[in-house]
């Protein structure tokens, strides 16, 4: 048995350390917003957050994370009021939206270091998310649109 | 437009059969997170209007989204169209994906089929009239209440008016307008009264794609459910010769290894465990069915029958005579490589195999293949088989073929549990049903004032349709799928020959997003370019003088010109045109490049957009960009390679796809048009490579004639 926090809620979970943290999350757990599209950290599909930072939870062992916390697009918040999110909804950024969570744990962690990111940041933070839809470019415009709904005053 | 595959519309009396047949099938199909949060659960008898719409007596409405959502919008698209007729906010109406059944058959394709850009085309009238007759069932019975006629009442976001002033929600009167009978000859709306068709309407998907909430193929979570990977042959068309499973049965968590048609399954209690024994499996395999299949024998194949006569699919005048004739004659020679669709959720399918039924539950394109696939597997009948749809990671054609679904079957019924059976990565590059190969000639001739007098386009390649819809394709026959943007050719030319010869190349070919307009568009618009720069002309007026027959084509060229700023390039960039007809839609593309250290660097996409009536426009620029990265990507570097019967591509890192810090701006312009809708998620892609290449022209003065352009060393 292992214990893992995810989404500020400890899990304990009967896995084998070498399982990739993805299939733990998706299986174990049952949080299945995170998705499988590569299984070599080339897509971004499965990225979550570690303590804060963005990890490619296929290629990220589960014995190797020890008590940082995970975060998954399930506990980025109750209601969709992340600006993020708020943000991808209000461009309508998503088509069949399977690298959408990926997207906007990339972006939510851009963000968080760099409140107002230059378009050569974005490039920088999301190049390893792959989008088979193509909508990079409402990615893009959601992320300046995200950076602006944070900085209003509430 | 007429069905490809079954001539003639879907009768009314085939809707009213399987609406009513259908009801118990639609009640079993709600999945969580398939639907709106707080719809279909909570809804108190439901009454089926029609094939599509449910009322429920609360009030409710629910309609069954017959095509499959793959991010083109049909979950938005399709309810919209029911909604405008039916009087209410398509927002207030839940969505289900419907079940398989006939009175969902698309009949522009003969079959239900979300694809060839059909699902709004077909739905059109379908759709409009399924909620207007519904509406004037529900106003019927109100008046039947207020001692009124239909006539004299009302309609209003879900509620019928009396002339006093009356008001009874469809949910009051559902039960008594669902045994009236349909009537007849109802009228639509005429554009002008559109409330929701053509104008802003958010995506009704959006919210559950944000969240994390939407249910993919591979978010499927059954009671008692197992998780299977399955060892398939590394070769095409390999065979087990030898199994030794004996450590991966060993090994924690497997429960069941299983041979199936498709390749050794291992069923496990998690994914993991799952692929680490499949992994663990010792196969001997058998390949010597595609060994000597490789690149070079695929290309020889398609050049030796490409000096076979073809199939006419176009005859205009006698082009071979204008050519013996022409005062100059040029001829150009074209090749494409097969292509991987690479959708981001890789194949996927659960099976619930009991004693006489299966429930299947699958991200597919293709509701009637999956559950006859099914039946097949099962040893069942495909009325046994309930098909349930979920969302789609990806379409892209790729989910018209039903080959996940075989193993999935076969290792639930072995396991007599619940199995959801998911292909890696690897899995899908090497096993997908790739877009084809071609091999194309083309020649034309001028006359001695300089025009062009003859054009004639000479196909060759293989027929997906013939694979996937048996029979379809009579021997002897053109499909038509391999002649589109080819047997269209628009440009004013007196004598015209587009034949096409069918040679199947060893490997199973499959429908990709624009399927042959991606293929013949690039040979048609690069040799158009061609040929303005062989008369001295420059590329856009060549194409104009051509098209003043075409007012729908020359407006979309027009239009693209002029927003790119055709006239005047900024210094060091350089620009190509593509035009096109596909699906209904004309389209011109200009793209705007650059070169530097021997690549090109794409700035700019430029798309004019003739679609017809736009029932969701901001759906429809989104699919522009998509499908505009989707072939922009393959144009760059798409390229399947086959060595000894391996694809040699197995993952992102060798299949290269578009990325965020690699896309052009691309800026969609919306022709207004009042003829009926066209088609929207693939035509886009086929314009590109084309546009691309030509501006590569206008920069290098090197003509491209096989993609990818990654092949290509630029100066």
């Amino acid at each position: 048995m292992l214990t893992i926090n995810v989404n500020g809620t400890d899990r304990s979970v009967d896995v084998d350390p070498d399982t990739p943290l993805l299939w733990v999350l998706r299986d174990s757990v049952g949080l299945t917003g995170t998705k499988y599209g590569c299984g070599m950290a080339l897509c971004g599909a499965c990225t979550v957050h570690l303590d804060g930072q963005p990890i490619r939870s296929c290629t990220t062992t589960v014995g190797s994370i020890g008590t940082g916390k995970v975060t998954t697009i399930e506990g980025l918040s109750p209601d969709r009021s992340h600006p993020v999110q708020r943000a991808w909804i209000e461009l309508d950024v998503p088509q069949c939206g399977y690298c959408q969570s990926g997207q906007i744990m990339s972006a939510t962690a851009l963000l968080a270091k760099t409140p107002k990111p230059t378009d050569a940041e974005i490039d920088t933070a999301m190049s390893g998310n792959i989008c088979r839809c193509g909508t990079y470019q409402r990615i893009r415009a959601a992320i300046h649109r995200a950076s602006e709904i944070a900085g209003e005053k509430p | 437009m007429s069905s490809i595959l079954a001539p003639g519309a879907l009768t009314r009396r085939d809707v009213l059969k399987a609406g009513a047949a259908g009801t118990g099938l639609i009640l079993a199909v709600s999945l969580a997170g398939c639907t709106k949060p707080g719809s279909a659960g909570g809804e108190r008898k439901p009454v089926s209007m029609n094939a599509w719409l449910r009322i429920g007596t609360d009030n409710s409405i629910t309609f069954l989204c017959d095509r499959s959502e793959m991010g083109q919008g049909v979950y938005t698209a399709l309810p919209t169209l029911l909604a405008e007729e039916l009087g209410v906010d398509p927002r207030r109406i839940a969505i289900e994906f419907a079940p398989a059944g006939e009175a969902y058959r698309n009949s522009l394709i003969g079959a239900q089929v979300t694809g060839g850009s059909t699902s709004v085309r077909d739905a059109w009238k379908q759709l409009r009239l399924a909620g207007a007759q519904a509406r004037e069932m529900l106003k019927s019975a109100a008046a039947r209440k207020w001692d009124t006629t239909a006539n004299a009442c009302r309609v209003e976001n879900g509620v019928i008016i009396s002339p006093y002033g009356k008001r009874l929600t469809f949910g009051a009167v559902a039960e008594a307008a669902a045994a009236l009978p349909v009537p007849q000859g109802v009228a639509l709306k005429d554009a002008e009264e559109f409330q929701w068709i053509g104008k802003p309407l958010a995506r009704l998907d959006t919210p559950a794609k944000v969240d994390g909430s939407a249910t993919f193929g591979i978010d499927v979570k059954l009671p008692g459910m197992l998780h299977a990977a399955l060892a398939q042959p590394p070769m095409l068309g390999g065979k087990v010769r030898r199994l030794d499973d004996t450590a991966a049965k060993g090994m924690p968590g497997v429960r069941h290894v299983v041979s199936t048609s498709s390749g050794v399954a291992v069923v496990a209690d998690s994914w993991w465990q799952a692929r680490k024994a499949r992994d663990a499996l010792r196969i001997e395999w058998d390949g010597s069915a595609t060994a000597a299949l490789n690149d070079g024998s695929i290309l020889r194949g398609l050049k030796q029958a490409s000096s076979g006569a073809g199939l006419v699919a176009r005859q205009v005048g006698d082009a071979d005579a204008a050519l013996e004739s022409a005062r100059r004659v040029v001829r150009a020679e074209y090749q494409l490589p097969l292509l991987a669709h690479a959708t981001l959720e890789p194949q996927v399918c659960t099976a619930d195999v009991r004693a006489g039924a299966c429930d299947l539950y699958i991200p597919t394109q293709s509701q009637g293949a999956a559950q006859a696939a099914a039946a097949a597997a099962a040893g069942l009948k495909p009325g046994q088989v309930n098909v349930h749809t979920t969302f789609l990671g990806g379409g892209f054609g790729r989910r018209l073929e039903v080959d996940v679904i075989g193993a999935a079957v076969e290792a639930s019924k072995e396991a007599g549990k619940p199995v959801k059976l998911l292909w890696t990565r690897e899995d899908d590059m090497t096993h997908d049903a790739y877009r084809p190969p071609a091999w194309d000639t083309a020649a034309a001739g001028f006359d001695g004032d300089g025009r062009l007098v003859a054009w004639k386009l000479h196909l060759t390649g293989p027929s997906i349709t013939a694979r996937v819809f048996p029979g379809a394709i009579p021997a002897g026959s053109v499909d038509p799928f391999c002649v589109e943007a080819a047997a269209n050719f628009p440009y004013d030319v007196p004598n015209i020959l587009v034949d096409w010869v069918r040679h199947e190349v060893g490997l199973d070919v499959g429908y990709w997003r624009s399927v042959s307009h991606a293929l013949n568009c690039f040979v048609a618009e690069s040799f158009m370019d061609e040929l303005a720069y062989a008369a001295g002309k420059d590329p856009a007026g060549f194409r104009r003088a051509l098209l003043a027959k075409q007012p729908r084509y020359l407006e979309v060229l027009e239009v693209a010109l002029r927003r790119a700023g055709h006239d005047k390039p900024a210094e060091g960039r350089f620009q190509g045109i593509a035009v096109m007809e596909g699906y209904d839609t004309f389209m011109a593309q200009v793209a705007e490049i650059s070169i530097a250290d021997g690549k090109v660097k794409v700035h700019r996409i430029v798309c004019a957009v003739d679609c017809g009536q736009a029932v969701n426009p901001d759906i429809i620029t989104a699919q522009v960009e998509s499908s505009v990265i989707f072939g922009l990507s393959a144009a760059l570097w798409g390229e399947i390679n086959v060595q000894g019967g391996r694809v040699q591509q197995t993952n992102f890192h060798d299949y290269r796809v578009l990325r965020l810090d690699e896309v052009p701006a691309i800026e969609t312009h919306l022709v207004s048009s009042d003829n009926p809708p066209g088609g929207i998620g693939e035509p886009a892609t086929a314009l590109v490579a084309p546009a691309v290449c030509n501006a590569i022209f206008a920069a290098t003065k090197q003509r491209l004639r096989s993609l990818p352009i990654a092949r290509h060393k630029l100066a």
